[in-house]
């Protein structure tokens, strides 16, 4: 394990380190100390390490990050995994806004809540929270699935697509087009599955699934003369 | 872009080291503004009947000396007075609206910065590591204090709009965000005898609320208040002479982070700011909720949700 302090590392001097580390992959485990809120820690991996950052992180931790498990043992600011592509992102504090934005694949644990719009624009990442979130999370979800074990917000899954919302608690209000659906046992698994990769202990069958209405994918043109 | 943090001591103890604790803050939040930064500190509070007044000229050369010594001469006030950097604080048992009017008429370009018993409010253009270096921020004492950053979107980039603005006795507000609907609001509040040194839409939030609090709102009531009338974007942080509050827009367009130990809370747009605050590692640290009142007032907490 190799361990970098960011008191005495610039965050451009760490992240080139793990470039340059993931070509030559001789060192695959990372601690980083003194995160001390900083921006961008751990983005752009692309290689299987491991990292683990002892205290907060500030924005766009282990953004756009592929194949590398990057745990935060504290909190996240704005934009955690910011689309990520796949491996694994875990914090096990709170996450501020727009956590797993974009996100196309691998899956991001928050052990603890996401504030406003986790999972806006999801296009394949799995999200699973621990706790609550904030208002118009999933918003234009295309893909992936998004699981709130706490309650959710204004506005659940707002404009969504495709993306499935599981969710225990209570919904504040879902957002347009977002309508709860069957839990069928297809879900179930799928749901049980999520929970046993994220670590978090749920009884699935205690969820409720939201999704699309598909209603409003398409212009229709029953609509035309609003124009 | 913006910076704003603020840090309310519970622990008196702490008092002595305010301005040590908070220069860092302030300093750590440049990124986020770097054209001109300000701070307002409460402390060295002056007895009842008196009052203390900041006032800034950014002249070369203005003879602060020859100034309070004409006042003092053509008022008959008594004034205990010292310089700091391109400010005075005065401090008086006169009243405020006869200095107001011999400075309106002698001094014109000799600004009013903050009125008060506990507040004085110290602020520039320039780099705020600059800023708080200029007025000597690191040896500073008392209770509490809020500062900004500022990245100028609304207004001219002068000491005059730059933040905490302050528009009645002990009240400072600093603002991340933009206001719509300023301008309507700024011409109801001088209807209602507000006075407004610039044009800046964060001024209009600061009256907004001393003219709530002077028609008999508390603190949190006049926040409440200020989620229905104002329209915008916004992270407010507002200081009283013993009070600190913390408010974010419904829709969370700006962000803020609160710390909170037995010694202090902490407040700041991004935990960078916080992360060198003593006790930081065992601190609650949280996202403030949008839409929800966040008010501390002599160490107790009061958290109200409010509607919109």
């Amino acid at each position: 394990m190799k361990t970098v302090s960011l008191a005495e590392h610039t965050v451009r001097e760490l992240n080139q380190m793990l470039h340059d580390q993931a070509r030559q992959l001789t060192e695959p485990e990372w601690l980083i100390t003194d995160p001390d809120g900083r921006h961008a820690i751990a983005a752009g991996l692309d290689q299987e390490l491991a990292i683990t950052i002892e205290g907060h992180a500030g924005y766009y931790c282990a953004g756009m990050n592929q194949r590398a498990t990057v745990t935060v043992e504290g909190t996240v600011g704005v934009g955690v995994a910011e689309n990520m592509m796949s491996g694994l992102v875990r914090v096990r504090g709170d996450a501020s806004q727009s956590a797993g934005a974009t996100g196309h694949g691998g899956l991001l644990v928050i052990e603890g809540n996401a504030s406003a719009r986790c999972g806006i624009s999801m296009k394949g990442i799995d999200i699973v929270v621990g706790g609550n979130v904030g208002h118009m999370s999933a918003f234009m979800g295309q893909a992936g699935r998004l699981v709130i074990c706490g309650d959710a917000g204004e506005a659940l899954g707002d404009s969504l697509y495709e993306c499935r919302i599981y969710v225990r608690g209570t919904v504040k209000s879902p957002g347009a087009d977002c309508v709860e659906k069957e839990m069928r046992v297809e879900h179930r698994e799928e749901l049980a599955r999520l929970l046993q990769q994220a670590g978090l202990d749920a009884d699935p069958a205690s969820f409720r699934r939201y999704g699309s209405a598909r209603q409003l994918y398409n212009f229709k043109v029953d609509n035309a003369d609003a124009y | 872009m913006c910076g704003i943090v603020g840090l309310y001591l519970k622990d008196a103890a702490l008092e002595s080291r305010l301005g040590a604790l908070f220069e860092p803050m302030l300093i750590a939040m440049s990124d986020r503004g770097p054209d001109s930064a300000g701070f307002a500190i409460y402390g060295d509070e002056v007895p009842e009947g008196w009052i203390k007044l900041t006032l800034q000229n950014e002249a070369a050369g203005h003879d602060w000396d020859a100034l309070v010594a004409r006042l003092q001469e053509e008022t008959g006030a008594s004034v205990d007075w010292f310089r700091n950097a391109s400010a005075a604080v005065l401090k008086t048992r006169s009243t405020e609206s006869d200095l107001r009017a011999w400075l309106t008429a002698n001094s014109p370009h000799t600004r009013v910065m903050s009125v008060g018993r506990s507040i004085e409010i110290l602020k520039g253009v320039g780099h705020p590591r600059l800023v708080a270096e200029r007025f000597g921020l690191r040896g500073m004492a008392g209770s509490h204090a809020i500062g900004h950053t500022r990245m100028a979107t609304e207004s001219a980039v002068t000491m005059a709009g730059s933040h905490p603005f302050s528009t009645g006795h002990d009240l400072c507000l600093v603002h991340n965000g933009s206001l719509s609907n300023h301008n309507q609001l700024r011409r109801e509040l001088v209807r209602r005898g507000m006075r407004f040194e610039t044009d800046n839409d964060s001024e209009v939030a600061a009256a907004y609320l001393t003219r709530r609090m002077r028609d008999g709102d508390t603190l949190s009531q006049a926040l409440e208040a200020a989620i229905d009338d104002l329209d915008g974007f916004y992270t407010f942080t507002v200081g009283t002479r013993n009070g600190f509050a913390v408010l974010r827009d419904p829709i969370a367009c700006k962000p803020a982070v609160l710390a909170e130990t037995g010694a202090f809370v902490a407040m700041a747009s991004e935990y960078r700011a916080l992360a060198r605050l003593p006790g930081i590692h065992e601190a609650r640290v949280w996202e403030p909720e949008p839409g929800r009142v966040y008010v501390w007032e002599q160490g107790t907490t009061q958290v109200r949700e409010t509607g919109t």
